[in-house]
C-alpha cells in the first residue's frame, strides 16, 4: 500500500482521521477509493449533524454501486467539503488531501484507541 | 456439509485480462473483466477512439437445415425471412404470453443462421428452441457453438480504421448490421458490424483457440488509434446512454416488447409465431406500461430498484441508472403506467427514503454524430 500517511488514524471500514487539536478531519482511504473505482457522487452529512463512531453517516457512489460511509470518530460536524459536490473524483485522486469529507469536533479522545495506526492499517489491507 | 461454490467459467482471454490488470467479477457464471483502468476512462475511449471488449461468454447457436428459416420465423418475434445474405437483425424470443425469454441478434450466414444470445439466458434459449423444434417437427438443427467460439468487439469511431489494417476484407462494403467472413490477424472470423455501445463498431466471432491471436493483434495495432481494453462496467454505461435495454433490468419474462419500446421488432404480418396472439392484443390496446428515460433534476443518482412516484403515489421502479460520463447527467430508465409516460413529465425517484425530482426525456440519451464522409 503506497504512501499511507503516518499521522492519521484509520478505521477498519477504510476511513481516516487527522487530528488537529480537537478538530478531526475525516475521509476515506486510497484503498477504499481504489476498491470503489470512479467515484461519481458523495452524500455529505449536514453541518451540525452528530456522528457516532462506526455508524453510517453518508454515502459514496461509484459508477456501479452505492456504499455507506462509516464515521471513524464521534462528534458534531463543523464543516463539509463542498468541493466534492462538483468534483467527487477528488476522492479518487486525493483521498487523504483535497478529497477530505468533513471536519468534526472531537467528542471523545478515547475513541482513538478503537482506530489503527498506519502500520496496522497497511497490514489489514495487505492480505 | 457445506458445498463448494460453483467454479466460475473463464473465457479464452482470461490470462490476457489478468495481464492487463483487469478487475474481475462474476457475471453469468463467468469470471469477467469489469474494468481495466477506470469505467469512465474506458467509456470515453469507446466514444472517442476504440474500446476492445471480450464478449466470449455470450451464446452462439448455429441454426441450419432445410427448415431453419421457417423454424426461426416461428420461434422469434422478428422476421428473419427479411434478411438478405449477410444481414442481421435484433430480435426477441418470447413466451406464448408475450413475455421475453431473451433479446438477441440473428445473423443470416453461410449454412443457415447464427443466433447470438445473452450468456445468462443461453440455457433458457436453447431449451425453448429445442422444445419448439421438436414439437413443431421442424427439419432444422440447433448447434450450440458457444464454448468453442470467442467474441471480440472493437467498438468506437476509430474501429474501422483499426480493423482495416488487420483484415483482408473491404470494410467499406460492410454496412451496419451486416456480416462477412474473412481474416483478421490471419484468423478466420465472422466480422459483423453490430454492437451494444451506440458507436460504430464490430463484433468478431472466431474459434476460441485463436482468440488470443486476434485480441493481441488488435491491442498491438490499437496503440496508434488510442485503443483501450474495456470491461463490462463501461459496456453497461455505454448501452444505457444509447437507450438500449439490458436483459435482467429492462427485459424479463414479465415484460412484453411493446412495453419496452421494442414493438417495431415484432412482425405480425409474417404469420404465426410464438406469442403472436398475446402480442397482437397488446398492440391493439397499447401496453399497460411503458419504458421511459429519466434525467435527475435533483441531486441524486437513480439506481435499479428505486421506487418511482408520480403525484405522491408509487407507480413503478427504476430499471437501470447511473451517471452518464458523456452527458455529465444522472440518467435512468423506468417503467411507468402508460397514462403517466410523457416526455417532459415530472416524477420523483425515492433515494434512501427521500424524494428527488426527475424529468422524462426522449430516448436515447445519446446518439452518435452522423459520419460526414462515406463508409470506411
Amino acid at each position: 500500500m503506497p504512501n499511507l500517511p503516518d499521522d492519521l488514524h484509520y478505521s477498519r471500514e477504510h476511513e481516516w482521521v487527522r487530528l488537529e487539536g480537537s478538530t478531526a478531519t475525516i475521509g476515506i482511504t486510497s484503498f477504499a477509493a481504489d476498491e470503489l473505482g470512479d467515484i461519481v457522487f458523495v452524500e455529505l452529512p449536514e453541518v451540525g449533524a452528530r456522528l457516532t463512531q462506526f455508524a453510517a453517516f453518508g454515502v459514496v457512489e461509484s459508477v456501479k454501486a452505492v456504499s455507506d460511509l462509516f464515521a471513524p470518530i464521534s462528534g458534531e460536524v463543523a464543516e463539509v467539503n463542498h468541493a466534492l459536490r462538483a468534483s467527487p473524483e477528488l476522492l479518487n485522486s486525493e483521498p487523504f488531501g483535497a478529497g477530505w469529507i468533513a471536519r468534526v469536533g472531537l467528542a471523545d479522545r478515547a475513541e482513538l484507541e478503537g482506530l489503527l495506526d498506519a502500520a496496522a492499517y497497511a497490514e489489514l489491507t495487505a492480505g | 456439509m457445506t458445498q463448494a461454490p460453483p467454479t466460475l467459467r473463464r473465457t479464452p482471454l482470461h490470462d490476457s485480462h489478468l495481464a492487463l490488470g483487469a478487475r474481475m467479477v462474476p457475471f453469468a457464471g463467468y469470471e469477467m473483466p469489469v474494468h481495466y483502468s477506470s469505467i469512465i476512462d474506458e467509456h470515453r475511449t469507446v466514444r472517442s477512439a476504440v474500446g476492445l471488449f471480450d464478449l466470449s461468454h455470450m451464446g452462439e447457436l448455429q441454426v441450419s437445415g432445410p427448415e431453419a428459416l421457417a423454424f426461426l420465423r416461428y420461434a422469434l418475434v422478428s422476421d428473419p425471412g427479411a434478411l438478405e445474405p449477410g444481414q442481421a437483425q435484433y430480435s426477441m424470443l418470447c413466451l406464448a404470453d408475450g413475455g421475453i425469454i431473451d433479446d438477441l441478434i440473428v445473423y443470416r450466414v453461410e449454412g443457415g443462421y447464427l443466433v447470438v444470445c445473452n450468456a445468462s439466458n443461453r440455457d433458457a434459449v436453447i431449451s425453448q428452441l429445442a422444445s419448439l423444434q421438436a414439437h413443431g417437427d421442424f427439419d432444422a438443427a440447433i448447434d450450440d457453438r458457444s464454448d468453442g467460439t470467442a467474441l471480440i468487439a472493437p467498438q468506437g469511431p476509430r474501429s474501422p480504421e483499426l480493423l482495416a489494417g488487420l483484415t483482408d476484407l473491404d470494410l467499406t462494403t460492410l454496412g451496419n448490421y451486416r456480416s462477412m467472413r474473412g481474416r483478421v490477424a490471419g484468423v478466420d472470423c465472422l466480422v459483423a458490424r453490430t454492437g451494444y455501445t451506440g458507436e460504430d463498431g464490430f463484433e468478431l466471432f472466431c474459434d476460441a483457440r485463436r482468440a488470443t491471436r486476434v485480441w493481441d493483434a488488435l491491442l498491438a495495432a490499437g496503440g496508434e488509434v488510442g485503443l483501450r481494453p474495456c470491461g463490462l462496467g463501461s459496456r453497461d454505461t455505454l448501452r444505457l446512454e444509447a437507450g438500449m435495454p439490458l436483459y435482467g433490468n429492462e427485459l424479463d419474462r414479465s415484460v412484453n416488447p411493446y412495453e419496452a419500446n421494442l414493438g417495431r421488432v415484432v412482425k405480425m404480418e409474417k404469420g404465426e409465431f410464438v406469442g403472436r396472439s398475446a402480442l397482437a392484443a397488446v398492440q391493439q390496446t397499447g401496453p399497460r406500461r411503458r419504458l421511459v428515460g429519466l434525467v435527475m433534476r435533483d441531486d441524486a443518482i437513480a439506481r435499479h430498484g428505486y421506487p418511482v412516484h408520480v403525484g405522491g403515489v408509487e407507480v413503478g421502479s427504476v430499471t437501470s441508472g447511473t451517471l452518464s460520463p458523456t452527458l455529465g447527467q444522472r440518467i435512468a430508465m423506468a417503467y411507468l403506467p402508460a397514462a403517466e409516460a410523457a416526455i417532459g413529465g415530472e416524477v420523483e425517484v425515492i433515494v434512501r427514503e427521500r424524494p428527488y425530482r426527475a424529468e422524462q426525456v426522449k430516448l436515447p440519451f445519446y446518439r452518435r454524430p452522423k459520419p460526414d464522409a462515406g463508409l470506411i
